[in-house]
């Protein structure tokens, strides 16, 4: 049986990423995939969690996790939609009339 | 079938809740009836919110756990229920006044956005599990998102909500990890499940930081609060005005009532209440972190405001701060801290709703929140110039006026004989000084400099309607700065968590 803290291991690193790349990257659908990529490395430690703990809580969660994730997605690709027409980009450096 | 019949129970108290979604059903039938903008539908959510607030009245007294542990009807609960419904009637009301809005195609669509926020800020008040609360929370951050961005065409408004909904998610990421951690670490969702396995099992400081750092990131976000607090001033400007007083009031009180009840609950020794103080574990400092948080958001809110040139972006500096304020009432973990905190929220609520009404009044007839361009205003629109006056005053904490009363009460909180916080109260009365100095700035432009063109402008009308609704403003401004005894009553009455005595 693989041992819970390589779960935890990959999840914190798979959270790093995510993090990173919604610090690093420059392109709002990409910084979008980032988060999602957040989200999923959630679902993975609760799930290694809930599995070790013997508990089904976790794995509830993770549910809705993923519905919650899926309609934030709508929701962003929308306002990403919107926010192109009016526009006509998604580079982060060049969203910028509001500052300070 | 006990599960059944335990829920058939639940509902029976969920009414407040239920209402909330029946009336949200009815403006969205309402609107694909009707067809075009008229106020209807903004009645019917009224009525609505009517209904809901005498269910939540029926339950004033009422100590309950709903839906297995879900949910909790408590005071501290009911009173946030209040709040929440007045502050959304008065923005129903708004969105009436704002040109921003009446000039959009999808006006009636406002009203059910406006209720949805309203159900998830009711639930985000009452849950007691991490599930409920991420759940909650992410209601009514998906249809702030969507408020912001609403006025489609609008450049200013599109970009707002993109920046919200980056920071929003990613902040609800970092949260969510958190409480992963803390799953893994006590086994249980359930708050009062982890308070009672933090206080019988020695637990790490470290990881008690790194975890409610973590929830704090999530949870600062919807109070904007430093270091989270970025999207701020830019949702604030970017969106249509009366969506501005709504995230700036309801939103950021609910979040306000689930980081006190998460912080409060998490970290109780026992459930006994000793001399009005909250028996925290033993060895577990949470508050420094809420310390931090707080004193950032006051000096970062207070000092940037200074700079500012848009009059929305001043409030949102404004809002910031006075967040920090009331994280001070947690701080001190007692139930003289959380009453001084529910009394400062409720004067919140009426100078905020005020300055943003007078903002809402303005924009419309200057088409912009320059505060450069409200030079000499106060004489073409005397009233409504005076009336901001008393709003910014308040706002700044001097006294006859609400807002007063709401320090007063957090620095008695806050010095406490033996706390050790007479140094916090003393940072926070600097800071209320430093922001009185922007707040009359708004007023110096607009009564002690004259436009730079000499001809004599003409004065500027408003409806007779909008000249009430300031009324209605103005008066529990100043009449609960000098009278404020129900308001203080009230508060103290609220100050019971569910499980607690």
């Amino acid at each position: 049986m693989v041992e819970l803290n390589y779960y935890l291991g990959l999840s914190s690193i798979l959270f790093a990423i995510g993090v990173i790349g919604v610090l690093v990257r420059r392109n709002a659908i990409i910084i979008f995939m980032s988060i999602e990529l957040m989200f999923n490395s959630i679902n993975l430690s609760l799930i290694s969690f809930s599995s070790f703990l013997g508990d089904v809580t976790g794995q509830i969660l993770v549910f809705f996790i993923i519905a919650v994730a899926a309609a934030e997605a709508a929701i962003g690709l929308a306002i990403i939609i919107a926010l192109f027409r009016n526009k006509g980009t998604v580079n982060i450096d060049e969203i910028n009339i509001l500052k300070w | 079938m006990n599960n059944f019949t335990e829920i058939l129970k639940s509902i029976n108290s969920f009414l407040p809740e239920l209402s909330v979604i029946t009336t949200l059903l009815l403006c969205l039938i309402a609107d694909i009836i009707i067809r075009k903008k008229s106020p209807i539908v903004t009645i019917i959510a009224i009525a609505g919110l009517l209904v809901s607030a005498y269910f939540v009245y029926m339950q004033s007294a009422v100590q309950e756990s709903l839906f297995s542990g879900m949910l909790v009807i408590d005071p501290f609960a009911v009173f946030f229920k209040y709040l929440f419904i007045l502050s959304s009637i008065i923005i129903l009301i708004f969105f009436e006044f704002s040109n921003e809005i009446k000039e959009s195609t999808h006006k009636n669509e406002y009203s059910y956005l406006i209720l949805s926020l309203v159900l998830g800020a009711f639930l985000m008040a009452s849950s007691v599990n991490l599930l409920m609360m991420y759940l909650s929370l992410e209601l009514a951050s998906l249809t702030s998102y969507i408020l912001a961005g609403y006025s489609k065409s609008e450049k200013k408004s599109s970009e707002s909500s993109m920046k919200y909904l980056i920071y929003g998610a990613a902040s609800s990421g970092i949260m969510l990890y958190g409480m992963s951690l803390l799953y893994g670490f006590t086994g249980s969702l359930d708050i009062y499940e982890i308070s009672r396995y933090l206080a019988t099992n020695p637990t790490p400081n470290a990881f008690i930081y790194l975890t409610m750092i973590m929830i704090a990131a999530g949870l600062g976000y919807k109070t904007s609060s430093v270091p989270f607090h970025f999207w701020t001033p830019d949702v604030y400007e970017g969106s249509p005005t009366p969506v501005t007083a709504f995230l700036a009031v309801t939103s950021s009180a609910a979040g306000f009532s689930l980081i006190t009840r998460l912080f409060l609950t998490t970290f109780l020794g026992s459930t006994q209440i000793v001399d009005g103080a909250f028996s925290i574990i033993a060895g577990i400092h949470w508050q420094e972190i809420i310390i931090v948080i707080s004193v950032a958001s006051m000096i970062v809110g207070n000092f940037v405001a200074i700079w500012q040139k848009s009059l929305k972006r001043l409030l949102g500096y404004s809002s910031i701060a006075q967040g920090g304020y009331m994280l001070a009432g947690l701080v001190v973990a007692d139930t003289i801290g959380l009453t001084a905190m529910l009394i400062y929220l409720s004067a919140y609520l009426f100078m905020n709703l005020g300055a943003f009404f007078v903002t809402i009044l303005i924009v419309n007839k200057l088409g912009t929140d320059d505060i450069e361009q409200m030079k000499g205003l106060g004489y073409r629109l005397p009233f409504v110039g005076v009336a901001m006056a008393v709003f910014m005053l308040a706002l700044s904490g001097i006294p006859a006026t609400v807002g007063f009363i709401g320090k007063f009460y957090l620095v008695t909180a806050l010095m406490k004989p033996g706390a050790g916080y007479l140094w916090f109260a003393i940072v926070l009365m600097l800071n209320s000084v430093v922001s009185l100095f922007f707040y009359l700035k708004v007023v110096k432009s607009m009564f002690l400099e004259r436009a730079d063109n000499t001809d004599e402008l003409p004065g500027i009308k408003f409806s007779v309607q909008s000249y009430i609704i300031l009324i209605l403003l103005l008066i529990p401004t100043i009449f609960f700065g000098l009278y404020f005894g129900p308001i203080v009553k009230l508060a103290e009455s609220s100050a019971v968590l569910f499980g607690i005595r």
